[in-house]
């Protein structure tokens, strides 16, 4: 009996009797961070972090039977240990660490390395086993600095303005939209926001971040209301007519699919800004070579291909297929989305 | 280089044509006069020879980046663009450097000579000396295929106005035989250049039409023609010299060695217009004919037996050593119907008219097309000029429906490009049998939204994996439409299609409701 399991319900310890991320109801679930992948309906019990409670509490709309601890407390479920350790995807996300007789296994959920300015900065946790994500698991997958990215989205909202356009800039109501108000310009003018964006965003500002004003777009509004402003809005609204309100615009997308200009010029964007949430490929091995694993198991994203370069690498690495959606991300985020606007 | 890369980068950024204009205009402000010539040459695929093969830039790329090749090879499938993988998997470079366009493209040509172990060395200095998309732009320099949605009309209009020169001049000295090793900007884009006496005119190409063939109006104000399914091209006399153009621009003089009569044929100071056919016993052949000609090396006197060609004129663009473009229709017909008249020949056919005085008696007219072998029908105002490149509003092609039959899409593969990353490119079987025997590839016809569906079912039905291509469950049914059809031996099915895409999802239809082979063997009888 291993100490974490991957069964048809989702990652399972049977010695707790509780699920890490379940995708199918379950009595006691161990939740990661709020996407909608990894925080789902229909448990009897959730856990979590603290910072990341509100935000799970009001997309599943749980009432009592969410409990939270602290970064890096532990937790004794069934003589199992449990503790959160920041996984730097998301504010509130978090790897869980689980301890049995000495056996340490971790499960990042999803992480990144790289400092946002907003997420407790991920890190790495030694275990004899790690779950890590892999969703940009290709050696093409390399982010520039946060800094360069957010100079470009700076310099492209100036120019929008000098062109008499709106600038609109797609990215994911949880997580990235905040990033983007934390470290964007916010002195070069008005910042507006999608509903799905703001109830989010106020979330996080009643547990004391503090973000730029916002503004929330309302039907009523004409365009001359969004003269240089910059409107964040989440990628489901690309193409949708809502957008037209501010024509003429430049779209933007922050994400770390639009490091390919494949992708970039599929998704119709004028500009696309490689800002992810996940690991690039050099991170993802970083991570892995500091838990100090011996035994890796690669979830979502470039599973395959990850589990055999880590193989090659001399690791016990296989690919354990999930429900949580690397591949599709773009469709998962989108029905989140409309699941926040809801 | 870094001008260069940013102009690209703006290029790609945009896919409005007054964006990409704007962008193009400031970048010919500041250029270096080189870099600006090899600019326009290299945006419409005049890119220097190709000195280093691929596959040895991949495994170099490899190599440097200390990666296995199967992980390149991966990359390279979600990519979908072998500049771009490169670029993407090498470290960082140590220092970098500005060497302008010309610099490097001059770099690139000196490789020619020079030893692989030489070539290598080589490369990797320059990998070592470029970041982001200055390495990307190098690297296409190499591989070629910079597809940033710039035309030929497009570049026309940006150098119109940063040369302050009128876009029909321009147009008129971008095409024919230009190269940047030996034409300098000033001669190409200043100069009236009466040197280059092969130079074509920019064809005039049509829209296909929009609506209802009433909505133009009074019917006695057009021309109406047949339209051929052949190569569009251009055929020039001057100076005792003949010059065969395709609409490619290429020169193709020697592919149509029984064009040589129309020395005889044609008047010092002649370009006529029309389309190169195989043409017999007054018909034209069908395409797959031609297509046996295109790309042959050398052409046997069999094969011009076999595959005669003619040239099927239709129009006068340049009538004793004048260019009479501006001439009205009725007045160039006029002169190529006299042309024609004084001296048959075979190898020059007049493209007829249709008499017709009623929509509805073209519309009939229409319905025989593929008796003719043609496409459809041509619709030209009677009044109207010859202009350049694609245009609205004098020239219409009014085609045919064409061929439809159900499939079953039983491959996948992800797309290039724009599309990488996505399901875009499918293979398609019809019934033999219980068995689905594959009969074509099609990859458009979707819009963005169905191709997302099908991708993401796709990426759920899939029963097996190899690289790039995923079989998939045979469940989903699409009308695929097609101009033509040919016997193949190359093909499991016998046959092949001519400009196969899908023309809609059908989903309502059932997997044991699509066609058969059968029913393509038919169409194979009765059309091929
Ligand atoms: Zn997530
Ligand atoms: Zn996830």
């Amino acid at each position: 009996m291993n100490l974490l399991e991957f069964t048809a319900k989702g990652i399972y310890c049977p010695a707790a009797d509780v699920y890490l991320d379940p995708w199918q109801p379950v009595k006691k679930a161990l939740i990661t961070h709020g996407h909608s992948d990894h925080a789902r309906w229909g448990h009897e019990q959730y856990l979590c972090t603290t910072p990341a409670e509100p935000i799970i509490k009001h997309r599943l709309q749980l009432t009592d039977n969410i409990q939270s601890v602290a970064f890096g407390e532990t937790v004794m479920i069934n003589g199992v240990q449990f503790s959160f350790h920041p996984a730097g995807h998301i504010p509130g996300s978090a790897q869980i660490r689980v301890e049995l007789n000495g056996e340490v296994w971790v499960f990042s959920g999803d992480y990144k390395l790289q400092h946002d300015g907003l997420s407790e900065p991920f890190e790495p946790v030694r275990c004899h086993a790690f779950i890590t994500e892999s969703t940009f698991g290709l050696p093409v997958y390399s982010w520039p600095s946060q800094a360069d990215v957010f100079d470009e989205v700076n310099r492209w909202w100036r120019k929008s303005q000098e062109e008499g356009k709106v600038a609109v800039l797609a990215g994911y109501a949880l997580g990235k939209s905040q990033r983007i108000l934390k470290n964007v310009d916010a002195t070069l003018g008005k910042i507006m926001v999608h509903g799905a964006i703001e109830t989010v965003t106020n979330i996080f500002r009643e547990q004391g971040m503090i973000l730029p004003p916002t503004v929330r777009v309302l039907p009523e509004m004409k365009r001359a209301d969004f003269e240089g402003a910059l409107v964040i809005c989440p990628p489901s609204a690309i193409g949708s007519p809502w957008l037209r309100k501010f024509e003429p615009f430049s779209l933007g997308i922050a994400s770390g699919w639009m490091g390919l200009r494949g992708t970039r010029r599929r998704r119709g964007a004028d500009r696309g800004f490689v800002l992810s949430d996940h690991a690039d490929w050099r991170e993802l091995n970083q991570a892995v070579r500091e838990t100090g694993a011996e035994k890796v198991f690669v979830t979502h994203g470039y599973s395959e291909i990850f589990a055999r370069w880590l193989t090659e690498h001399g690791l016990d690495a296989r690919e354990v297929k999930t429900q949580y959606e690397g591949e599709l991300s773009e469709m998962a985020e989108a029905t989140e989305d409309k699941a926040l606007e809801a | 280089m870094k001008r260069f890369a940013q102009l690209f980068t703006e290029l790609d950024q945009t896919t409005k044509t007054l964006d990409k204009i704007k962008a193009l205009v400031s970048y010919f402000e500041v250029a270096a006069t080189q870099d600006r010539i090899w600019t326009i040459a290299i945006l419409s695929h005049r890119r220097p020879r190709r000195t280093v093969s691929a596959g040895y830039l991949g495994t170099w790329a490899t190599e440097r980046a200390g990666l296995p090749m199967w992980l390149f090879e991966e990359s390279y499938s979600v990519v979908g663009d072998l500049a771009e993988t490169i670029s993407l998997v090498l470290p960082e470079p140590d220092e970098r450097s500005d060497e302008t366009l010309t610099f490097w493209i001059n770099f690139i040509k000196s490789l020619e000579p020079m030893s692989i172990e030489e070539k290598k060395e080589k490369i990797n200095w320059a990998w070592h000396r470029l970041g982001g998309v200055d390495r990307f732009v190098f690297n296409k320099l190499i591989t070629g295929g910079f597809r940033v949605g710039v035309s030929q009309q497009l570049m026309v209009k940006a150098l119109a106005k940063y040369a302050r020169v009128k876009e029909n001049v321009i147009a008129h000295r971008l095409m024919g035989n230009w190269s940047p090793e030996t034409t300098t900007y000033e001669t190409l884009v200043l100069t009236e250049d009466t040197q280059d006496i092969s130079r074509p005119y920019p064809f005039y190409l049509a829209y296909a039409l929009e609506g209802t063939v009433e909505e133009l109006g009074d019917p006695t104000e057009w021309q109406a023609e047949r339209k051929w399914d052949g190569i569009r091209g251009q055929v020039i006399v001057r100076n005792g010299e003949l010059f065969v153009w395709s609409r490619g621009e290429e020169l193709v003089t020697d592919k149509y060695p029984e064009y040589a009569a129309f020395l005889e044929l044609l008047p010092n100071g002649t370009a006529l217009d029309g389309e190169i056919l195989p043409f017999r016993d007054g018909l034209p052949l069908s395409f797959n004919h031609l297509q046996t000609r295109i790309g042959r090396k050398s052409i046997t006197s069999k094969l011009l037996q076999e595959v005669p060609v003619a040239f099927v004129a239709y129009d006068v663009l340049e009538w004793e050593g004048a260019d009479v473009r501006s001439w009205p229709l009725t007045t160039r017909r006029e002169k190529l119907e006299a042309l024609a008249a004084t001296k048959p020949h075979p190898v020059l056919q007049l493209s007829p008219t249709i008499n017709f005085s009623t929509w509805d008696q073209l519309r009939e007219a229409r319905t025989h097309s593929r008796e003719y072998r043609s496409e459809g029908i041509m619709l030209k105002r009677k009044d109207s000029i010859y202009r350049d490149g694609r245009r609205r509003g004098d020239w219409w092609k009014w085609k045919i429906d064409p061929f439809t039959i159900d499939a079953v899409m039983i491959y996948a593969m992800s797309g290039h490009g724009r599309r990488a990353n996505l399901y875009t490119d499918y293979t398609f079987a019809v019934w033999s049998g219980d068995q689905l025997v594959p009969f074509t590839k099609a990859y458009s016809g979707l819009t963005d939204e169905e191709i997302r569906e099908v991708d993401r079912w796709v990426k759920q039905n899939t029963t097996e994996r190899f690289g790039p291509v995923r079989s998939v469950k045979p469940e989903l049914v699409f009308e695929i439409a097609f101009e033509g059809i040919a016997k193949s031996t190359r093909h499991k099915s016998g046959i092949a299609l001519r400009f196969p895409r899908i023309h809609r999802w059908r989903k309502d239809k059932a997997v044991a409701e699509a066609n058969t082979l059968q029913d393509l063997q038919q169409l194979l009888n009765t059309h091929g």
